[in-house]
């Protein structure tokens, strides 16, 4: 028999025999294999510290490799800085929700942001709150069910979605904001690049990353795997369009 | 030969935090402790230390978890309605065992209140600085000497049991100048190792397999087990209870004070003693953990009442002496707030009007 040959291999960025407690086709899981290969890759996987909201990123803290803390939630940007400040050379990221980034959070998210902390952003929009059980998020889309807005987000009561890319890229500070999405190979690979931009540029003193990340909650959202992928491209990429708003050179 | 200087409250805290290592602060503008934050600003660059002012007291005592957690020796302060704001942070570093060291330089309360001291927030202070029940040591300084004193020694408290440590003062001492004598500098090579020793807990980075975290916490009983392993912990502290007894070999009559309270208390029990009168001073110097035995130990026989000096409406203390005394000496209370002080005036009335009762 010819000797096969290694095609692809598990990222030393994932703890081996780890299991993540995330749903069946949740794009978390996706997320954190990404941020692992992009830690690896640019040879950073010792100085990895991760600065964890508070959501469903929480079934992810055994499963990714690297130092972590759990901030209280929304604090993360808040808990980043003093991390970083004081250990310049880890490779600092906060991995926050929508509920925690956008609503608790934003005052800690938005100062962390206009200081230029040099460190990287991973926020995942899935448009609602997942570890809760499915309450209406900052993200939640005109019309999209939550159990807190039964009749679905109105204008009027609920105000709109809000755009945390570009909320963020009303800051001189920042030096990389993007938003993408998990959802085809390609796309999984020009995250996975995303990512890998931002810790080289944090690993180089360069200053402050977002990557927002739009993905899907099956569970809340109430459908199959498949079918909130269909939901997200059709509704969730309409309202949150992926793209570079800035980069770095 | 020891250095001797003229110095602000708020000042001799942040330079005491220096000399004793710190070289983060993270706080937010809130009268009267603003020197401290202002002074770290100048400060800490002299010495390759980082200042951050937050964008909220929630910020800033978030920055000093992180901060902590990587081993450096890290401070925050505020005042009282800030100080509100640390219960979520000082309950997370609590939770996650972290070593700092914050102040609460109190004014009146409760809500906005006054800008001027007070002593309001002792219950907060000792009994629930954060949601879990989780306990503190709690240092109440008397004087500018030993707000120093106790700064530079809180930061050792807080590495020994890796669990936050709180100095309360209040805005007269925050405010008041004195001559102090500042504790020795410590060196780099000393800040250094001192950041080492926590190397074996230290959320920086480490190889994946060696993964440190913040966490004590986590699935199944790893709480409670948290938690029973700090409660054994808080026995501990027995031997750190501290207490000034002032005149209390054949006290009769016992004014019971922390912080300024017990300074303006101290000259009174002089004063009673010129009178003629036995009347001695128990001054908790660790508010937590309380000198219990200290009043669990006054002879009834001999001590004919006590005397409750706060600068809190409703007393505050008052309940942890009665918890000692258990109703076999008679206490009084002799208090203001609002930011309004005691004066002498009002605690000899407060002290004429118990001997009245006892004597
Ligand atoms: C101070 C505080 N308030 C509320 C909660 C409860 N809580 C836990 S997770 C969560 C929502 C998280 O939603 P999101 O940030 O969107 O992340 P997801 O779970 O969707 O990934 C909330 C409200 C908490 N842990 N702490
Ligand atoms: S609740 Fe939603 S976001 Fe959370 S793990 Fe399940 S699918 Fe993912």
């Amino acid at each position: 028999m010819s000797e096969m040959k290694k095609v692809y291999e598990r990222t030393k960025g994932i703890k081996p025999g780890a299991v993540s407690g995330f749903c069946p086709g949740c794009m978390h899981s996706t997320v954190h294999k990404l941020i692992g290969e992009a830690a690896e890759n640019v040879g950073a996987l010792d100085k990895l510290v991760r600065v964890e909201g508070v959501g469903c990123c929480g079934l992810g803290q055994l499963y990714v490799s690297g130092d972590w803390l759990i901030a209280a939630h929304g604090r993360a940007g808040a808990v980043a800085t003093g991390v970083k400040r004081s250990s310049p050379d880890s490779l600092v990221y906060t991995y926050q929700g929508d509920g925690d980034l956008a609503a608790i959070g934003l005052a800690e998210t938005l100062s962390a942001a206009n200081r230029g902390e040099n460190i990287t952003v991973i926020f995942v929009n899935n448009g609602i709150y997942g570890m809760t059980g499915g309450q209406m998020a900052p993200t939640t889309l005109l019309g999209m069910k939550a159990t807190t807005a039964p009749k679905g987000r109105v204008a009027e009561e609920h105000g709109y979605p809000m755009h945390v890319c570009e909320i963020i890229n009303q800051l001189t500070a920042p030096k990389m904001i993007v938003r993408t999405t998990v959802d085809t190979p390609q796309n999984v690979m020009k995250t996975r690049k995303y990512i890998e931009k931002a810790f080289k540029m944090q690993l180089e003193g360069k200053g402050y990353a977002l990557i927002e990340i739009v993905t899907t909650c099956p569970t809340n959202w109430g459908l199959g795997t498949l079918e909130s992928i269909d939901f997200m491209r059709e509704h969730m990429l309409k309202e949150f369009p992926v793209g570079e708003f800035r980069m770095p050179e | 030969m020891a250095e001797r200087v003229f110095m602000k409250g708020c000042e001799a805290i942040a330079e005491a935090a220096t000399r004793a290592g710190c070289r983060f602060f993270a706080g937010y503008p809130i009268t009267p402790q603003n020197e401290i934050p202002e002074y770290f600003a100048r400060r800490m660059p002299e010495v390759g230390g980082t200042f951050v002012q937050g964008e909220s007291e929630v910020a800033s005592v978030n920055m000093l978890y992180g901060a902590a957690l990587t081993g450096i020796r890290a401070m925050s302060s505020s005042s009282s309605c800030g100080i509100s704001l640390y219960s979520e942070g000082v309950s997370y570093m609590a939770a996650a065992r972290v070593p700092a060291v914050y102040v609460n330089v109190q004014r009146g309360g409760p809500g906005i209140g006054a800008i001027q001291p007070a002593q309001q927030d002792y219950n907060q202070a000792t009994k629930a600085s954060g949601n879990g029940g989780f306990k503190m040591i709690v240092l109440a300084p008397a004087t500018v000497q030993e707000c120093v004193d106790m700064v530079y020694e809180a930061f050792d408290l807080a590495a020994r049991d890796e669990n936050p440590v709180l100095v309360l003062t209040d805005g007269v001492m925050g405010t008041m100048m004195e001559p102090v004598v500042l504790p020795p500098m410590k060196s780099d090579e000393e800040v250094a190792a001192l950041r080492e020793a926590f190397a074996h807990r230290a959320v920086i980075g480490h190889k994946p397999l060696d993964q440190h975290t913040g966490e004590p916490g986590g699935i199944g009983d790893g709480w409670e087990k948290h938690n029973i392993e700090t409660a054994e912990m808080y026995k501990t502290w027995d031997k750190d209870v501290r207490v000034e007894e002032f005149m209390m070999d054949d006290a009769e009559i016992v004014l019971a004070a922390y912080g300024i309270s017990a300074r303006i208390s101290k000259v009174i029990v002089k004063q009673l003693r010129k009178e003629g009168i036995k009347a001695g001073m128990i001054r908790p110097i660790t508010v937590s953990p309380f000198p219990y035995d200290t009043f669990a130990n006054l002879d009834p026989s001999k001590v004919k009442g006590i005397l409750d000096v706060e600068m809190s409406i409703p007393a505050q203390m008052r309940f942890d002496i009665d918890h000692a005394v258990c109703g076999r000496i008679p206490v009084m209370e002799c208090l203001r707030s609002g930011g309004q002080l005691l004066t002498n005036d009002q605690v000899l009335a407060g002290a004429r009007e118990l001997i009245k009762e006892v004597l």
